[in-house]
């Protein structure tokens, strides 16, 4: 049984004419385009599809797409402003604070929502929000370098804050 | 001097495209293609695995008419940041603007051949070729200018793309004015090594991942983002285990459902689909009946089965006489060590997108040999090589299980069937029975110190973990290695595929050899670095050893002093490198924490230390996991560890503060620096579980459990 299902996406009003039961990261890579958020163990575990579903964030790979109807999904191609990256995609480029870039989209969505919650976060605190993301390539040291960058940014509004 | 050849006619090459429709593609500008060269036949597979080398010309980089540069290269870029420090070299040797240098990466019809991105010989082995052609290529473009600009070659010198009469600096041309208005072939035969720059402008300097900005916005294309008209989506009916053979098949029920079609080749057997979930959930209604000859080894009994076994042996190293020396010994060890399979369990799982054109078939895929998978692929459906193309988009990642592209050959097997192009793209579960592991190993290790603490003897047996960092580093008076491996005819083993881990079987070798050493120092009471630096004469290794010492501020002390430090050290692609670590172990849990890892590498020449040093940082937070974690559980050919929540890869909370040297030796050939900071992490960490309890680790990872046991021990 097809829905009507309406959301925000990316800050712009979609519908879409689905099975309810279609999983929201399939929707996004197939129907909508949106490859930048990946597929990676299907089953919650590692992160790479991290969506941000109303600024929390949520695994793609999980979700009925039935389940944002009403709600704003933003994915990583919805962070940069006219051009103009967010200051976590900037300060992970300025920290070379990835390798392969599978995970660095679930990574930096994860990383936005923490700061959305907690705008000063400690170290420990970055690691602990991070700590459900997996990066096989070793970028760790960076990616919680470039976030606690991008935290400073943020706070003193020189960044872009749109998200 | 050089040879310059103006050659007619359009003869195929044999690993790429015709040049003529090469050319074609390109448009104007001038192009060189270059013989082949000795260097990139250094390459680390058998030679039966090796297609030689083409004898004809291969293109190798192109100047277009608006200047810009592009780099041929069946490399390709999996994360280690070769996109970014080959475009260094070429710019060097090229003089030109770094920003002006674009990378063709593992394009079958476009690239020279190559046999496969790993082994990191990327830098030592492809490098020295792409500079020596690049220095080629300029002196033929001065060669030009002079002869356009009626200048002597020897009064022109070249600046970013600029060639200046230095007798009047006001009279240039550019690369760009060379190549405008033309479609120059240039053909040029080039023998390495190329003559030894002074002054560099790009090589040596820290430059960031020039693919960065495309990967943090989403914008990199993986093999499982593409899409083309028409594509279906396929999810192929797996078998239970390794050993399991298909007897019957029951499709009745998926081949009612809507929106999905059921193909059969044999015993692949596919639920495709333009929409992804219909294909998944068609392929549970399948009803298939399998047979299998269940085996009993587990990754519990895998080590006695291999203490069992019958295998092909290797000498590779001999000296002096091991059967009198135990006589000169004041203490023999004899030990055993255990190592398990390992999943490389990259965030991307192997994809890949076929598509018919007539009988033209082009694939992308996730693979680490593009040109394998070719090779494959005219073996697997009977086509010639010039109706084969294989495109690699960026890797999520590969470490060695990338190499192997079974699923390229099954992509392409189902667009054959359906007329239309396919994407297989693999799930976690896929992902994992299919991983080609790093396998198991048994390394059982004689030796023996005389009074003064002189290694005296050295009997080195390596079953199943090959020979890369076997090799015996000390000053050993009598000593002989061993490699045993696998005869399938004799004493199957490995139950599934195994394959490349990173550094391969070098993390094994380094934890046998380097806890043997670290017994015998405790034994003779010496500090552990010190016994390493009096049993050393390879100066290059003590000079990263003590380079490791100093950053780490090593305080001398012997083994058990309760403060948790491990030192090891080895050698790996052409690279030197001594690791130290420090840790804290629970003695409730057995659990260990490691606080500081510390690394020093000797590289030779490094071409980008930002890279290099990013690719050090990567190897010791991987290594945490084939040292405390990760080990694949399995039941004869059925995998049990099939996704990340049972097989634990390391994570944020788990990092140690991390400090790397990279030493300065810019008188000296690259070496490789994808894989060698990885090889002493289990050695260090294991010493340091001694250091701090006088607990002996024999078997990797160090689990809990293990830790425990050993403690009580």
């Amino acid at each position: 049984m097809e829905e009507t299902i309406r959301f925000k996406l990316n800050n712009k009003e979609t519908e879409l004419v689905t099975d309810p039961n279609q999983i929201l990261l399939w929707v996004l890579r197939d129907h909508f385009g949106l490859t930048g958020t990946k597929f990676g163990c299907g089953i919650g575990f590692c992160g790479a599809c991290t969506v941000l579903i109303d600024d929390e964030p949520v695994r793609s790979c999980m979700m009925p797409v039935s389940q944002v109807a009403g709600k704003s999904v933003v994915t990583i191609e919805g962070l940069e402003d006219d051009g103009r990256l967010h200051p976590m995609q900037q300060a992970f480029i300025d920290h070379d604070a990835l390798q392969c870039g599978y995970c660095t989209p679930g990574m930096i969505l994860t990383a936005v929502a923490m700061l959305k919650h907690n705008p000063s976060p400690t170290r420990e605190e970055i690691i602990e929000g991070l700590d459900e993301n997996l990066c096989r390539c070793g970028a760790h040291t960076r990616i919680i370098d470039a976030v606690e960058e991008a935290a400073g940014v943020i706070k003193g509004g020189t960044g872009n804050e749109n998200s | 001097m050089k040879t310059v050849k103006q050659k007619q006619g359009s003869a195929a090459t044999s690993s790429g495209m015709r040049r003529r429709s090469f050319v074609k593609v390109l448009g104007g500008g001038i192009v060189f293609f270059f013989a082949p060269w000795g260097a990139v036949d250094l390459i680390a597979l058998p030679v039966q695995q090796r297609r030689s080398l083409t004898k004809d010309y291969n293109a190798f980089l192109h100047i277009a008419e608006d200047g810009a540069v592009t780099c041929y290269t069946g490399k390709i870029e999996m994360g280690q940041g070769v996109i970014t420090s080959l475009a260094q070299m070429m710019a060097d040797e090229l003089n030109v603007p770094l920003e002006k240098v674009k990378m063709v990466m593992g394009d079958t019809e476009l690239c020279p051949y190559d046999a496969g991105t790993w082994g990191s010989l990327t830098t030592r082995a492809f490098g020295p070729a792409m500079r020596a052609a690049a220095a080629e290529a300029r002196a033929v473009l001065v060669v030009m200018a002079s002869e356009k600009m009626g200048v002597p070659v020897n009064r022109l010198a070249v600046k970013e793309g600029v060639i200046a009469d230095t007798a009047n600096p006001s009279r240039s041309m550019t690369y760009a004015e060379l190549a405008r208005g033309r479609k120059l072939e240039r053909y040029l035969d080039v023998k390495p090594p190329v003559e030894e720059h002074t002054s560099f402008t790009y090589v040596g300097k820290p430059l960031y991942h020039s693919d960065a900005r495309d990967k943090v916005t989403g914008r990199a294309k993986y093999t499982g983002d593409l899409r083309l008209p028409d594509m279906l989506y396929a999810r192929i009916l797996r078998p239970p285990s390794h050993d399991a053979r298909l007897i019957s098949v029951d499709t009745s029920a998926a081949e009612k459902m809507e929106g999905v079609s059921i193909v059969r080749d044999g015993e692949l057997i596919a639920a495709v689909s333009d929409n992804r979930d219909l294909a998944d959930m068609a392929v549970v209604q399948i009803n298939a009946e399998y047979t299998s000859d269940r085996s009993e080894i587990n990754e519990v009994t895998i080590f006695d089965y291999i203490n069992k076994g019958e295998f092909r042996s290797n000498v590779i190293h001999s000296g002096g006489d091991i059967t009198t020396a135990p006589q000169l010994c004041d203490q023999v060890f004899e030990t055993e060590y255990h190592d398990p399979y390992l999943a490389h369990a990259p965030i991307e799982p192997h994809a890949a997108l076929a598509r018919f054109e007539g009988e033209k078939l082009t694939v992308w895929a996730s693979t680490q040999s593009p040109f394998g998978l070719q090779d494959g692929l005219v073996r697997a459906l009977g086509l010639s090589l010039d109706n084969v193309r294989v495109i690699t988009p960026f890797l999520g990642g590969g470490f060695g299980g990338k190499a192997a592209y079974r699923q390229g050959i099954e992509a392409a097997r189902l667009a054959k069937i359906t007329g239309r192009p396919v994407m297989v793209a693999w799930t976690r579960d896929e992902e994992f029975f299919y991983d080609t592991f790093h396998a198991a190993s048994v390394i059982r290790v004689k030796s023996g110190i005389d009074k003064a603490g002189r290694i005296m003897l050295w009997d080195y047996n390596v079953y199943l973990a090959g020979t890369r960092g076997a090799d015996n580093i000390y000053d050993v008076p009598n000593a002989r290695i061993t490699s045993y491996g696998e005869d399938r005819t004799k004493y199957p083993v490995h139950p599934f595929g195994t394959g490349p881990w990173r550094a391969p079987n070098n993390n094994t070798n380094t934890f046998a050899r380097e806890t043997q050493i670290d017994i015998m120092a405790a034994a003779a009471g010496a500090d552990p670095l010190d016994f390493r630096l009096r049993n050393l004469k390879d100066e290059k290794m003590k000079a990263v050893l003590r380079a490791v010492a100093d950053k780490f501020g090593y305080v001398p002390g012997k083994a058990p002093s309760g403060r948790g430090i491990g030192i090891a050290c080895g050698t790996d692609a052409g690279t030197w490198v001594a690791h130290m670590a420090e840790v804290e172990v629970s003695r409730s849990t057995g659990r260990i924490r490691v606080v500081r890892l510390a690394c020093a590498q000797d590289m030779g020449l490094c071409v980008n230390p930002q890279g290099a040093l990013i690719q050090m940082e990567g190897c010791l937070t991987m290594a945490l996991g084939y040292t405390l974690t990760e080990e694949v559980r399995f039941d004869g050919g059925n995998i049990r560890d099939r996704n990340f929540d049972s097989y634990e890869i390391p994570r944020f909370s788990w990092l140690p503060r991390l400090e790397c040297v990279i030493m300065d030796r810019k008188d000296q050939a690259p070496q490789g620096g994808g894989e060698p900071a990885i090889i002493g992490v289990g050695a260090a960490v294991g010493n340091a579980v001694y250091d701090a309890s006088g607990a002996r680790l024999l078997r990797m990872p160090f689990t809990p459990e293990r830790v425990l046991k050993a403690m009580q021990g």
